[in-house]
């Protein structure tokens, strides 16, 4: 079993990023699962959401408490924020910011970056006050996890996305080249 | 059949478009609000037809699907929590009625506290107004539960509405792989809707609802009685049908790990899953424990929850609700079907994950081992998991 | 956890606590040399995060305003919206990307 948990801000699209995941997980055989930090929805409050993915049937049904991936939206939340709390040894953090894997310093996980925000903002995605990273962030997920393939990512971005499917998979393929991994 | 990833809101929305509902009055509540809309948005993309009806208040939901049912049109509706409260009187007329109307609920903690998150207690607190009542695992299960509502509420021998629970938010906002089956293998399961009882039509005009005096009264609610009876052997046949056409199994009481074990669990919901890995770890540790889970809760299936569990030493039942002034339902009802019978196995009460609170595999290990101190001596026979009880003996004092 | 009979609250003023500026991505900073002074922003800010204050000390658009009161956005609970940059007649409100 391989558990994601994405941290965003209410209006970035974490929720959806994260049943994204689990529908291109699904494409490629496995049982998978999604969910939102269970609460009320404000924008631009910290929001987490979930994915889980197994090549068996996932029976259980709670919160996820040690995940093997963190994907950070915002990094503006990681002030207030431990995005690592249970995040196990050896796990990856995947961030959306402009600074370098070496500019974090977390010896106990693989950390890689990507510009999310200037990816979404170049293909038009959401306005520029509050650019939607959530499809640009997975290419970043796919290219440092590599468990769920890019042109899965991609087709699961084409069949749900309600607008700008194109714009949406090609950012999310950008982002993939443009990741920097810190290992 | 198509594989779809769907929120448990969403499943039981496809079940009302493949059942081929032809009324959906309904008012939004959360954690229900997906399930109007996804119906709302599969009828005017044309993939679904049927009479949306908005209306200003849960009550006047079921209103509206009370009239409707009573034209003969399939009708289902959802709501949760304080809107299935709003509903109380008006769920004893559907059933009065003998209206077979189908209504998804996103099981949800009662106010106050103000809370949106799952917890029985809506349903149950409903488990007298004449309604059957099946609760869901997961999505899958949300789906196929609802259809099997129909086909169970619909049957000529029962003529009752049906509610099928699913967890606020663990199912309901939970996005999971589901089968939708096709709408010509669903009408070859449920039939086309047609008037099986009298409806109201203008060329043969009937009352509906009527005043009864006392020496009529006690007649209509012992045939509720019977019918509710009636529908133990029809949940069976619909089980079996199901089975047949889908593929995919269901009892209203289920074993796991049962065979050999000295303590059972029993589980009703979303946290079945959860439990069910709990079980696994404890076989691993050679404990011999075993898990009943519960499809449905009205009726009660008192006969089979006591074949299953009766040569249990202890049987540890898992409410997610409480009757404040006795103890959670599915285990004053467990009781009370031990009720003229000798032998019988120490029945413990564990309530849990109300108001949401989240329920781990190990709050189920939690629950084993406080049921295996009760082999060797006397133990609570109530007990609440993962509660701050000291925070409430500051305000309460001591129980 | 302290838990109370009923759920009453009896401390008032506890959502103030809540500092609500930590949900920011982008940030509105006031270009006080264009502020007209018109308070539009004070009056849009759904929050409220804008406070009225003493104009004297503050650049100055025209002269003859020199006596109004300004608009001072408090970070503190600014949501970062933008509806105050959007209603802005001059213009006179940046929106700048924050990482913080």
């Amino acid at each position: 079993m391989f558990e994601i948990r994405f941290h965003g801000r209410g209006g970035q699209g974490a929720v959806t990023a994260a049943n994204i995941l689990a529908t291109a997980a699904f494409y490629e055989g496995n049982d998978v699962q999604s969910f939102p930090f269970f609460g009320v929805e404000r924008r631009g409050a910290p929001v987490e959401a979930y994915t889980r993915i197994d090549n068996k049937k996932i029976d259980i049904k709670m919160y996820i408490y040690n995940p093997d991936a963190v994907v950070v939206l915002d990094t503006s939340l990681m002030k207030d924020l431990d995005v690592t709390r249970g995040l196990k040894k050896g796990g990856y953090l995947i961030l959306n910011t402009q600074k370098k894997p070496s500019d974090f310093n977390y010896k106990d996980f693989k950390v890689a970056v990507v510009d999310a925000t200037e990816v979404a903002v170049e293909f038009g995605l959401g306005s520029k006050s509050s650019p939607i990273v959530n499809t640009a962030i997975l290419g970043a997920y796919s290219k440092a996890v590599g468990n769920v393939k890019i042109d899965s990512i991609s087709k699961a971005i084409r069949d749900s996305a309600p607008a700008k499917a194109e714009e949406n998979a090609n950012a999310a393929y950008e982002s993939y080249k443009r990741t920097v991994l810190g290992w | 059949m198509v594989m779809m990833m769907l929120k448990g809101n969403e499943a039981t929305a496809y079940a009302a478009k493949v059942a081929k509902v032809q009324v959906i009055p309904a008012y939004p509540i959360t954690p229900s609000t997906l399930f109007p809309e996804k119906v709302s948005e599969l009828i005017s993309n044309g993939e679904m037809k049927a009479e949306f009806i908005p209306v200003e208040s849960e009550h006047s939901a079921l209103s509206a699907a009370i009239g409707a049912a009573a034209t003969g049109a399939r009708t289902m509706t959802a709501t949760a929590s304080q809107g299935l409260a709003l509903m109380h009187e008006v769920l004893f007329i559907a059933s009065g009625m003998r209206l077979p109307i189908v209504m998804a609920i996103g099981n949800r903690a009662l106010s106050a506290p103000v809370n949106i998150w799952a917890e029985q207690q809506d349903t149950i607190a409903q488990r007298d107004s004449g309604w059957l009542q099946f609760y869901a695992e997961n999505n899958q299960e949300a789906l196929d539960l609802s259809l099997i509502a129909f086909r169970v509420a619909e049957d000529k021998r029962v003529l009752l509405p049906a509610m099928m629970g699913m967890d606020a938010f663990v199912l309901t906002h939970t996005m999971e792989p589901v089968d939708v089956p096709d709408e010509s293998l669903v009408e070859k399961y449920l039939g086309p809707p047609e008037q099986k009882y009298p409806t109201l039509n203008p060329s043969q005009p009937s009352t509906f609802g009527a005043f009864v005096f006392p020496e009529h009264y006690m007649e209509f609610r012992y045939s509720q009685f019977v019918a509710m009876e009636h529908s133990k052997k029809v949940i069976d046949e619909a089980f079996e049908e199901f089975k047949n056409i889908f593929g995919r199994e269901y009892r209203k009481v289920s074993g796991f790990m049962n065979e050999d074990a000295d303590i059972l669990l029993i589980s009703m919901g979303s946290m079945t899953g959860t439990a069910r890995e709990a079980i696994r770890k404890l076989r691993e540790k050679g404990e011999k424990v075993g898990l009943i889970k519960l499809s449905v809760f009205r009726p009660f299936p008192k006969e089979e929850l006591v074949e299953i569990t009766k040569n249990a030493r202890i049987v540890a039942v898992v409410d997610r609700n409480i009757s404040i002034g006795f103890a959670g339902a599915i285990f004053t009802e467990l009781v009370a079907s031990y009720n003229n019978i000798e032998k019988k196995p120490k029945i413990l009460n564990f309530i849990l994950g109300l108001g949401g609170r989240d329920i781990r595999v190990e709050d189920y290990i939690e629950i084993y081992n406080r049921a295996k101190e009760a082999e060797n001596r006397g133990v609570k026979e109530i007990q609440w998991i993962n509660v701050d009880e000291d925070a409430v003996y500051e305000v309460e004092g001591p129980l | 956890m302290k838990i109370t009979r009923g759920v009453v609250i009896t401390e008032p003023g506890s959502t103030a606590l809540e500092e609500t500026g930590s949900w920011r991505t982008f940030k509105p900073v006031i270009k006080y040399e264009k502020c007209i002074r018109c308070m539009i922003c004070w009056n849009y800010c759904p929050e409220p995060a804008i406070e009225k204050q003493p104009g004297e000390n503050y650049p100055v658009a025209n002269p003859k305003l020199v006596k109004m009161e300004i608009p001072v956005i408090n970070y503190r609970y600014c949501k970062g919206c933008g509806i105050c940059v959007n209603e802005c007649p001059t213009k006179a409100i940046d929106f700048v990307r924050e990482e913080k």
